[in-house]
């Protein structure tokens, strides 16, 4: 089965990759006034380690048979996964303000049937590590050596069903399975950790029999070295990378807001939050 | 505080005395009553077990209770492809959904109660919405169980008929159950079947039926009621048609197995014909399943006939034997039939 993507081997570094994600999250951000940029933001780096180091996948052909999958159970997060999909060239930039819009190929939550690239519906949380499950088991019955990837959230990590295909995914030896855990500490009604007990997160996984390590998501190289050892980990267990994420990541006068759920970004923030961005541009 | 009583149920601290008549609860497992018919053992089981022979793309799941789904028989043939996903319908579901994504035909077993309060949210978002082929089989429907509650699903059909894309069957026997199996293997998009499990009444099979998908069929004629049924319903109806017969009362039996989406067709033009008295009966609550979506089917098409429906009570019911609650809540031949003449006379 043939590997590699177009951007395997291409020139442009992942820190510039991670800063067309946050700018074309931001120029979404702005076409609706949306909140959710504050996830967007923090999420990048590891969006753009996932599609620009990690996957394989053809941007031409997103329902390729050797594509690695992922899955994106946070609906909300469709603002940071169309935003490296644009970057990947599976979605066409020229979309971008018709994010959210009538008729849009990009809603405001992500669901399987409008996007190419957004491979489940999200939204319902709890609900795509266990679609990860069977199509891990799946992929093992044809034989395919692709891997799924299971981006999730923390307040996630609330789900009981998460916990349920936690369990399943090592009964399985489901190691092409890789989840990814987006540790903001931000639900929507405060802090994470202020919900459930949430406790050490990559010590509970690997109690249940996963190869779990925890990383600083915003941390390009620590995050490129925690996928390379998740994908070429020997053992037969599935994978998990806690990123520790900072909301609103890149943006000062946005990560130093108080920090929710939801941010709240004034009309005349975003062209400002452009221009700091653009100031940042790495080479 | 005192929680208030159930309206029917005696208090639990009133002391009982042994009964006259001494029934069992009868186990989770047993077969339903066969009531003089020929039965088959595991009609699902061996169907799916035969069509995986030339299917590779079907697979079984089930959450701890393939030997109560008679999945168990599959899994013995095809031990590769069985799936067990533990004690977790949620993840069940899901699973499911991501074997179907990547091509495979999914059958996947719990009991309804599971299947329809639990894992709701799952089928719909990761099955139903995205309209994949997942093949949702569970036993223990409407009331074929004393435990109680817990595992009476008296409510599964409206809960599923409430659900965009899936399609939804209540069969009524061995021979129906072989047929729909391999008749929703062939359909594209989510099924929710009810399954009756161990030995099977074979009901349907002396008149020659065929199960066919999204049909009403008339297994019976008759001038003076017509009974529009589903599920085990179908096989007492036809019962209580012979019984009636012999007091001069000719019934007619439309056995509706399809709860969605509804013969709309065929039942209207059944239930204009004649003058009859419509009747539908159901292994389920009156509220929200057969009864109801035929209800609305004649009201759309201004078919207004005289109407009445025979199911459970919206209620949660009893626990206790089988037949006991049978008897109690209706279902049973006897009580079919007194209630028709009683409705005839009125």
């Amino acid at each position: 089965m043939p590997t590699g993507t177009e951007h395997h081997g291409s020139n442009v570094s992942l820190a510039r990759r991670a800063w067309a994600i946050r700018r074309n999250a931001l120029r979404m951000g702005e076409v609706q006034g949306q909140g959710y940029i504050g996830q967007a933001l923090g999420i990048a780096d590891v969006l753009a380690v996932s599609y620009f180091h990690a996957m394989t996948y053809r941007a031409g052909d997103p329902e390729w048979e050797g594509r690695d999958r992922f899955y994106l159970s946070i609906g909300h997060y469709a603002i940071a996964l169309y935003a490296a999909l644009i970057e990947a060239g599976v979605l066409p930039e020229d979309e971008i303000p018709t994010y959210g819009m009538d008729d849009s190929r990009m809603p405001m939550s992500g669901m399987a049937a409008y996007t190419p690239g957004m491979e489940i519906t999200g939204g319902s949380l709890g609900h795509g590590l266990g679609i990860a499950v069977g199509a891990a088991l799946a992929l093992k019955r044809k034989d395919n050596p692709a891997f799924v990837y299971n981006m999730l959230s923390d307040g996630e990590l609330g789900e009981g069903s998460t916990w349920e295909a936690v369990m399943s995914a090592v009964q399985w030896k489901l190691d092409n399975l890789i989840a990814i855990v987006d540790f903001n500490n931000q639900q929507a009604d405060g802090p994470t950790r202020d919900a459930l007990a949430v406790g050490s997160e990559a010590p509970k996984w690997a109690a249940f029999g996963w190869y779990a390590q925890e990383v600083d998501g915003n941390d390009l190289a620590a995050v490129v070295d925690a996928f390379d050892k998740a994908r070429n980990h020997t053992g037969t267990c599935p994978r998990v990378i806690i990123c520790n994420t900072r909301m609103c990541k890149g943006i000062p006068f946005l990560e130093d807001r108080e920090t929710t759920h939801f941010i709240r970004v004034e009309p005349d923030e975003w062209a400002k939050a452009l221009t700091l961005l653009d100031e940042e541009k790495p080479l | 505080m005192t929680i208030p009583a159930h309206s029917r149920r005696k208090s639990k601290y009133q002391p009982r005395a042994v009964p006259e008549i001494r029934r069992a609860t009868s186990a989770m497992i047993a077969s339903l009553d066969a009531e003089g018919r020929d039965t088959i053992a595991a009609p699902f089981g061996h169907a799916l077990a035969d069509l995986a022979r030339t299917r590779d793309d079907i697979v079984g799941l089930s959450a701890d209770l393939s030997k109560y789904t008679d999945l168990h028989i599959f899994a013995q043939a095809h031990p590769d492809r069985f799936y067990q996903m533990g004690m977790a319908e949620a993840l069940l579901m899901s699973a499911a959904a991501g074997m179907a994504r990547e091509g495979f035909t999914p059958f996947a077993t719990t009991y309804a109660v599971f299947a329809a309060r639990r894992a709701y949210d799952f089928i719909a978002m990761a099955i139903a919405e995205e309209n994949l082929p997942v093949k949702i089989c569970c036993a223990l429907p409407g009331l074929t169980t004393g435990y109680g509650p817990s595992h009476q699903a008296t409510e599964d059909l409206a809960i599923m008929r409430g659900m965009p894309n899936l399609t939804v069957i209540d069969p009524c026997c061995a021979v129906e159950i072989d047929q729909a199996t391999r008749a929703i293997a062939d359909t594209p998009g989510p099924v929710y079947m009810r399954l009756l499990r161990g030995q099977v009444p074979n009901v349907l099979g002396e008149y020659g039926y065929e199960f066919k998908l999204g049909k009403a069929q008339t297994i019976r004629d008759g001038g003076d009621v017509l009974f529009i049924s589903s599920g085990i319903m179908t096989m007492r109806v036809l019962d209580a048609a012979a019984r009636l017969a012999t007091d001069g009362i000719s019934c007619a039996v439309l056995h509706s197995p399809t709860i969605k989406p509804l013969d709309a067709e065929t039942i209207v033009e059944q239930a204009r014909k004649g003058g009859r008295l419509v009747i539908t009966a159901e292994n389920h609550s009156v509220t929200g399943g057969l009864g109801e979506a035929v209800a609305g089917a004649l009201m759309r098409a201004g078919a207004h006939v005289p109407f009445r429906q025979i199911g459970l009570p919206d209620e949660f019911l009893d626990a206790g034997a089988l037949p006991t609650l049978h008897d109690q809540y209706g279902l049973t031949v006897d009580a079919i039939a007194a209630r028709v003449k009683t409705w005839l006379e009125a």
